[in-house]
């Protein structure tokens, strides 16, 4: 018997095939929340477009009560609402699945398939009844539809009741036509299919102390906590929603309570280019400042990361990655960025990176990365992605040591100034970091430098003397090594019997874990370490050096995290060998599970 | 830009300002321009009206982008903080100092390639954001720094030391000041010293984005016959449009004696502005009426002076809504929201 027709609770997928416009996405997020307030273990993912109204989009519900929440792609149920994409959805239902189609207009004969069932729901016809509204005719056929898997999986009714109230809490004629709506499908489905299907779902007690947040939430709100005040940016999918939720919060938080004035100052900036330099305007006049952004606006901010890196300037960038090169596909997930930024800028540059897995790191490494950049005095990116960034994660609640103090690295005030003989001088007497004190502008005239990108001795004079000019940048290269010991250590988890090592990054995290778990049952158990951060420090060296190979599994053609490890540890190449999965929709185990097996 | 210390002798007998300060505290290093630069005559008319403002030194912040005119912040008030940027790029380092410490007074110098061709865009928006700088364009027609090569602003017809003319038209940045709505337009010339250093008391002290063209002639590659920028033909062609004092807040009482046919403007902080020669009909507050006046001057004329202002305009701060204390200085205590509002808000994350 195929275990699709075998009864199996929270312990499926669900594909909502939609068009994009049409008011999908609240209707998807509520089934996603509503499950995770049953308290399963649930991830979402959004597939959609580069496009406001009228092409495909889709979203994918993974349950899984052991918390695996990489895609899955096999799906059990497809909700297949967008005619133009029913020959490809209906396709993708597994074996023995099902199909939620809008039955108002017979489906083609073509299409029919023997091994899956069929559901019909007159979706457009019963909201064509019911609704006067032209827009709440399209609108409702959502929340039709969710009412109708709210009884086809078992979802509790007054989840999605309580859900619906604070929704559309003071907005009641909306409120009922939801209702509405919702009772419609749920009714349907009751007095027409059996309910619930084989798979179903049951409350579960898994998402204490857990919460339901996107990356670029998680990344804002890391820089409130940070302290941030200067914020610039130019507005880049799927980076736009890290400022969005910035001004948000900013708004809730920093409206000063007795000047009534605002606390933070957010500029749009006219282009990138612009974004990075009044980042780093502000960041050498003493405000935490940051730039959100994506590949294209990466590629331009090149030369000011170039500056800000000889300069000694601290920045904070926030690299959403979507796929590339040129405009790629920018409602697309990857990894492609990684060996741009790590090197950004022309001449001898290399940058700290920070690599989150998921919305809870989002959060604290946008922290991280503003005590680095100024511990440091140089440009921190940290390197998220669209699937990180923009879908919802099930996460343990973010947490805040109230004793936290920024970091704001070597700094001299008047005080330190008046004490000082003799001139300022920019760039000499490092600590053990290799890190020279720094001086804000408005403080002290005992304090004054010039800053330039131009060569620059010790001293900060101008300079084209080779021996000068060597100096300075030899004491640069140090001081990035130097920041390899306050990176977040990588993840590792290490297996018994392990006959080979398995790095990745960022995102692929989820699909990784559970594919070594799929593998160690199928008798090939590997080790596992997640790199966190660049520089890379001794864990990763020692992980690479204890393993006779490794696989890196990352998201992009060129294997930019595997190039990264040969070109900046001692590894070698042959040592490495590589799973890319870089078309653009995040990985899944099998993707994983097969890329390895493949090449034992 | 090697940097050449000068020799710090002061005559005893140098006049002090307020801050008992003489006019060599806001030098900076030797220029190392070329002899007879006009940059290096801005120079000192910068370092004449920040000495008369009684400027703070460490209360100013000098930024420039790259070029020969971007040299110069080294040559003026050492004391300052100054930042040498990138090519182009040095309003949108400007809009983020500001942003960051809204007390400094900001100085940017720029040139013509550096402000009308590869930072056009980020000069455009400076101003449209009303970012409160002064925005000094040291403008010669032609790149001196890689050696003769023409710029956006040079003239149609004017020749290049080889003898090749301009062909493409300029870019003029007090009619891209005014398109735009500057807050502060004027123009002036290198050599003439009294003209320009009123003008830059005027725009250090203008609340908002005071941009001051100022034609600089470039000796080693632009000064021939022929050429348009050149001192000669600047001088010949000069046409100062409007001649001006400025009059500091303490000295208020006097600024009202205004002679009959002139306008005195208020600055923001209460400092005046006195058009002590102006066109008939001129009024240097009505954006239409200038660009008109502009409009109606022969097409060689040199039109100098402090040409628009509008005092009273909100500044890229007030725009903003931000806070009144330097955003830097705010208390991290007053930044965080803290540990019991992270556990409350996270109640909407499910």
């Amino acid at each position: 018997m195929h275990d699709v027709l075998r009864t199996r609770v929270n312990d499926f997928a669900v594909k909502l095939a939609n068009v994009n416009g049409t008011g999908s996405a609240s209707a998807n997020g509520l089934l996603m929340q509503a499950i995770f307030r049953m308290g399963i273990p649930v991830c979402g993912k959004n597939l959609f477009p580069s496009n406001i109204q009228g092409l495909p989009t889709w979203y994918e519900i993974r349950v899984n009560k052991d918390g695996y929440s990489a895609r899955a792609l096999d799906y059990d149920l497809m909700v297949a609402m967008n005619s133009q994409t029913y020959d490809r959805d209906i396709k993708e239902v597994r074996p023995g699945g099902y199909l939620l189609y809008d039955s108002s207009w017979p489906l083609d004969p073509d299409l029919h398939r023997e091994d899956i069932t069929f559901l019909g729901v007159p979706l457009a016809e019963m909201c064509n009844q019911h609704f006067e509204d032209p827009r709440a005719r399209i609108l409702m056929k959502n929340i039709a539809y969710a009412g109708a898997m709210v009884a086809t999986l078992d979802i509790d009714m007054e989840v999605v009741n309580a859900l619906l109230e604070e929704k559309f809490a003071g907005k009641k004629a909306l409120h009922e036509s939801n209702r509405k709506a919702l009772q419609l499908g749920y009714q349907y489905a009751k007095d027409h299919f059996e309910c619930p299907l084989p798979f179903r779902l049951e409350k579960m007690d898994s998402n204490q102390g857990k919460i339901l947040i996107d990356g670029n939430t998680a990344t804002a709100l890391g820089a409130i906590y940070a302290g941030c005040t200067v914020a610039a940016w130019y507005p880049i999918t799927p980076a736009t929603s890290v400022m969005d939720g910035f001004k948000a919060f900013c708004e809730q938080y920093r409206k000063d309570p007795e000047t009534g004035k605002n606390n933070y100052l957010i500029l749009q900036a006219e282009d990138e280019l612009a974004a990075i330099g009044m980042v780093l305007g502000a960041s050498w006049n003493g405000a935490r400042a940051f730039t959100s952004t994506a590949g294209p606006g990466l590629s331009l901010m090149n030369e000011l990361l170039g500056f800000g890196y000889y300069a000694e300037i601290p920045a904070v960038v926030v690299d959403v990655q979507r796929v590339g090169p040129s405009t790629g596909m920018p409602t697309r997930t990857q990894q492609s960025d990684l060996l741009l930024a790590a090197y950004a800028s022309h001449g001898d540059t290399r940058h700290i990176l920070l690599f989150p897995a998921n919305p809870h790191e989002c959060f604290h490494f946008a922290v991280k990365a503003f005590d680095l950049a100024e511990r440091f005095q140089t440009p921190v990116i940290m390197m998220s992605d669209l699937d990180i960034g923009m879908n919802d994660w099930v996460v343990p609640r973010l947490s805040w040591d109230d004793a936290y103090r920024p970091d704001r690295g070597r700094i001299l005030d008047a005080e330190d100034l008046e004490k000082k003989i003799g001139k300022f001088q920019r760039y000499h007497n490092e600590d053990e970091n290799f890190v020279a004190a720094r001086t804000l502008p408005g403080v002290s005239e005992k304090g004054s430098y010039f800053t330039r990108g131009s060569g620059h001795n010790k001293f900060g004079g101008y300079t084209e003397m080779p021996d000068e000019y060597q100096e300075v940048m030899d004491r640069l290269k140090k001081k990035h090594a130097a920041a390899a010991k306050f990176i977040p250590e990588p993840e590792l988890l290490r297996r018994e019997g392990a006959r080979f090592g398995v790095i990745a990054m960022g995102g692929c995290d989820p699909a990784v874990r559970e594919a070594l778990d799929q593998l160690e049952r199928q008798g090939t158990p590997a080790d596992y370490l997640r790199v966190r951060g660049f520089p890379f420090g001794e864990v990763v060296e020692k992980f690479l050096a204890e393993h006779d190979f490794c696989f890196v599994v990352e998201q992009s053609r060129d294997a930019q995290l595997r190039s990264l490890l040969t070109l900046e540890t001692a590894v070698a190449k042959d040592k490495l060998r590589s799973v890319l999965v870089y078309g653009g929709f995040p990985l899944s185990s099998r993707h994983v599970v097969q890329g390895i097996l493949s090449q034992l | 830009m090697p940097s050449i210390a000068k020799p710090i002798a002061t005559h005893p007998t140098l006049q002090r300002n307020s801050l008992g300060l003489t006019i060599r505290d806001y030098e900076g290093s030797m220029s190392t321009l070329c002899a007879g630069c006009g940059h290096d005559s801005i120079t000192a008319a910068v370092i004449r009206a920040l000495w008369e403002l009684d400027t703070e030194p460490h209360m100013v912040a000098k930024l420039s982008g790259i070029g020969c005119s971007s040299k110069t912040p080294t040559y003026f008030v050492s004391g300052a903080h100054g930042f040498n940027s990138a090519h182009g790029r040095m309003p949108a380092i400007a809009t983020g100092a500001a942003a960051a410490n809204r007390d400094l007074l900001y100085i940017g110098v720029s040139g013509d390639g550096d402000s009308l061709s590869i930072g056009l865009g980020q000069m455009c928006h400076a101003i449209r954001r009303n970012l409160r700088m002064a925005y000094i364009l040291e403008n010669n027609g032609v790149y001196g720094l890689t050696k003769g090569q023409f710029s956006a602003s040079s003239d149609i017809g004017s020749k290049s030391k080889r003898g090749e003319p301009n062909r493409m038209a300029p870019i003029d940045p007090v009619r891209l000041g005014l398109a735009l709505g500057a807050t502060f337009v004027a123009r002036s010339f290198s050599g003439d010293k009294e003209q320009l250093v009123p003008i830059l008391k005027a725009a250090f002290t203008h609340r908002g984005f005071a941009l001051v063209d100022v034609v600089s002639p470039c000796v080693t590659f632009n000064d021939h016959e022929g050429s348009t920028k050149s001192y000669k033909h600047t001088r010949k062609n000069t046409l100062r449009a409007t001649q001006a004092d400025f009059v500091p807040p303490q000295s208020e009482i006097l600024a009202q004696i205004t002679k009959s046919g002139t306008t005195a403007v208020t600055m923001h902080d209460g400092s005046v502005v006195n058009f002590t020669a102006v066109p008939k009909d001129y009024d240097p507050t009505d954006r239409r009426k200038v660009a008109a006046y502009l409009d109606d001057q022969p097409a060689n004329a040199v039109v100098t002076g402090l040409l628009f202002i509008d005092p009273n305009a909100p500044d890229m701060h007030e725009l903003s809504q931000s806070s009144p204390t330097p955003l830097r200085d705010l208390a991290y205590e007053k930044l965080c929201p803290g540990s019991a509002e992270l556990e409350r808000l996270q109640e909407e994350f499910r």
